[in-house]
């Protein structure tokens, strides 16, 4: 990674925190857990570089056996996540007819 | 196939839906819409990935898409709501893992190669290493606490600060060895691995089960931080900018926890709080608590104008959350007004116990906040307590000598009649016996949460 690149990736790491943190404040407590488990799936995003490491050949066999763990893990942060989040969510429901 | 730019490109509207998805989450109306746009993003980000020239053999990441995805749906079908935090530890420590094994390999490539990485990568390749391992080793000892497959009492043993900081020394020492000198040997990189997978043990626990929200929030956000490492190592925006948000997100939550348990994270994190069980000076022997029935108690509760149920794990537990509802409806036909007070750390991790109450159908909108909801106390006819202890003690107000003292805490003693629904006069999860059960107020109601629920339901229907 050249000296720019590097501070290109540093400015996007500290600009995405930044905007993680508002987003995130303003989220109802009553949200929290699935805000969590929702987070989380988005952190499988590793799954992306799990897949480069076992679709590639010159890793070796090592590589593709730890990718393929690799991406065994990220799959179930990423489907598992996103599944739950959505069993909680479809729970969530108003009271009928508003303020009773 | 596709070019590198609109590879990049395609990654960035990812990583938009991402964000879009997460703003979405702040309204329970757009929230199950967000997370659906969330993962569409993700989708998108695994098919750009599959169809990118990177990519040569198809046979490894197929099976392993498919064998993970199948284990994740099946997890995510069949969990309970009541353990949702061992499902995020869980889910926390593959994310974790998964940064590991990545930053792992990415480093043996580069060691058969005999490619030199730069400091920068080498840097951020440890950095993976370590968060990752530490995030999956946390997170194991997390879920087997949380699951009571150990002890949720903190583990504390002479020395242990002292042997953390030495292990932390060590992992620094073979980190800058490995990054100055890249003909370091093999196993200085092994040896690294090995150590942060036994310091992230070694970091929950001397954690007690009380403060396991704040610590899974904080894996979440290592979680995070270890796949924008990883983003780092294998210059990929997306993954930075993924990892950045879920990083913020956790330490938000896990500031959130600790303001509602007025301490601080350092406090949380090295304190060994679950160890010290402390007895309130007021409520020394002699004291007694006054007890009622289930007839008297559904007659209180059948003429209040105003309740407030104050719900906590034993309420979850006993897996008596439809018998509140069902309370509920009772109270509402008769003209009262019911409302549910939820304590940041009500549940076993932020936001749990309204998970619990929608899962049995009580409308989010009738779920109050710790701030919104005190100031009503003082007009409440009836404040039930179902199996919480700790977050209605009012020593946290009065008694400097509590090791809660500080704590926020809902005033159910400020009700002018408050019902206290227990199994039976044991301390809470911290530990600390009560003041409440002994006011001039209370009345004690013993009995299993869900039996006792079902004849107040079935008295009230009575009345």
């Amino acid at each position: 990674m050249s000296g720019m690149d590097l501070i290109g990736f540093i400015v996007v790491f500290i600009l995405a925190t930044y905007l993680g943190a508002s987003l995130i404040g303003r989220v109802p407590p009553t949200l929290h857990t699935p805000l969590m488990s929702g987070a989380n799936a988005v952190s499988g995003i590793t799954v992306v570089g799990a897949m480069a490491v076992a679709g590639h050949t010159d890793y070796g066999r090592l590589g593709t056996v730890l990718g393929f763990i690799a991406i065994v893990f990220a799959m179930m942060n990423v489907v598992g996540g996103y599944a739950v989040t959505d069993r909680m969510l479809e729970m969530f429901k108003k009271a009928p007819g508003g303020d009773k | 196939m596709i070019s590198t730019s609109v590879e990049r490109l395609l990654y960035l509207v990812a990583t938009v839906l991402f964000i879009t998805g997460l703003k979405q989450l702040q309204s329970p109306e757009t929230a199950r819409r967000g997370n659906q746009v969330s993962a569409l993003g993700m989708l998108l980000a695994i098919i750009v990935t599959l169809l990118s020239t990177k990519t040569v053999t198809y046979a490894t990441i197929a099976a392993g898409l498919l064998v993970g995805g199948a284990l994740g749906l099946y997890m995510a079908r069949s969990v309970k709501m009541t353990s949702m935090p061992q499902m995020v530890a869980l889910l926390n420590g593959v994310g974790g893992g998964s940064s590991l094994l990545v930053a792992t390999a990415e480093f043996l490539h580069m060691q058969q190669t005999g490619a030199t990485a730069s400091v920068d990568v080498a840097l951020s390749t440890h950095l993976g290493v370590l968060i990752g391992a530490v995030t999956l080793t946390g997170s194991a000892i997390a879920w087997a606490k949380l699951q009571e497959v150990m002890t949720g009492k903190a583990i504390v043993f002479g020395g242990q600060k002292t042997v953390n900081a030495l292990l932390f020394a060590v992992i620094v020492a073979l980190a800058s060895w490995l990054i100055v000198v890249p003909t370091a040997p093999l196993w200085a990189f092994y040896a690294l691995i090995g150590l942060s997978l036994l310091i992230g043990v070694l970091l929950v626990i001397p954690i007690g089960g009380a403060d396991m929200p704040v610590v899974i929030s904080l894996l979440n956000s290592y979680s995070g931080i270890a796949a924008a490492m990883t983003g780092f190592v294998i210059k990929s925006e997306v993954l930075v900018v993924s990892g950045a948000l879920v990083g913020s997100s956790g330490i938000i939550l896990s500031q959130i926890m600790c303001k509602a348990m007025n301490r601080s994270l350092s406090n949380v994190l090295f304190g060994a709080f679950g160890a010290a069980a402390g007895k309130s000076s007021k409520t020394a022997e002699g004291l007694v608590a006054k007890t009622t029935n289930v007839e008297e108690a559904a007659l209180q509760l059948a003429y209040a104008q105003t309740v407030i149920v104050v719900p906590g794990y034993g309420l979850a537990v006993a897996q008596a959350q439809h018998q509140v509802r069902e309370l509920m409806d009772l109270v509402e036909k008769r003209g009262g007004s019911v409302k549910f007070a939820i304590h940041p750390v009500a549940g076993r991790m932020p936001g749990h116990m309204n998970v619990l109450l929608a899962e049995a159908n009580i409308p989010y909108d009738k779920l109050l906040d710790m701030d919104d909801i005190n100031p009503e106390f003082e007009r409440t006819d009836v404040c039930l307590v179902i199996g919480a202890n700790d977050v209605v003690n009012p020593a946290a107000r009065t008694d400097p000598s509590s090791p809660i003292f500080g704590m926020p805490i809902l005033n159910a003693d400020l009700a002018k009649r408050c019902i206290v629904m227990k199994r039976g006069m044991s301390a809470g999860f911290a530990g600390i016996e009560n003041e409440l059960f002994y006011g001039e107020r209370t009345q004690m109601l013993f009995g299993d949460a869900k039996g006792t629920l079902s004849k107040l339901v079935a008295e009230v229907k009575q009345v």
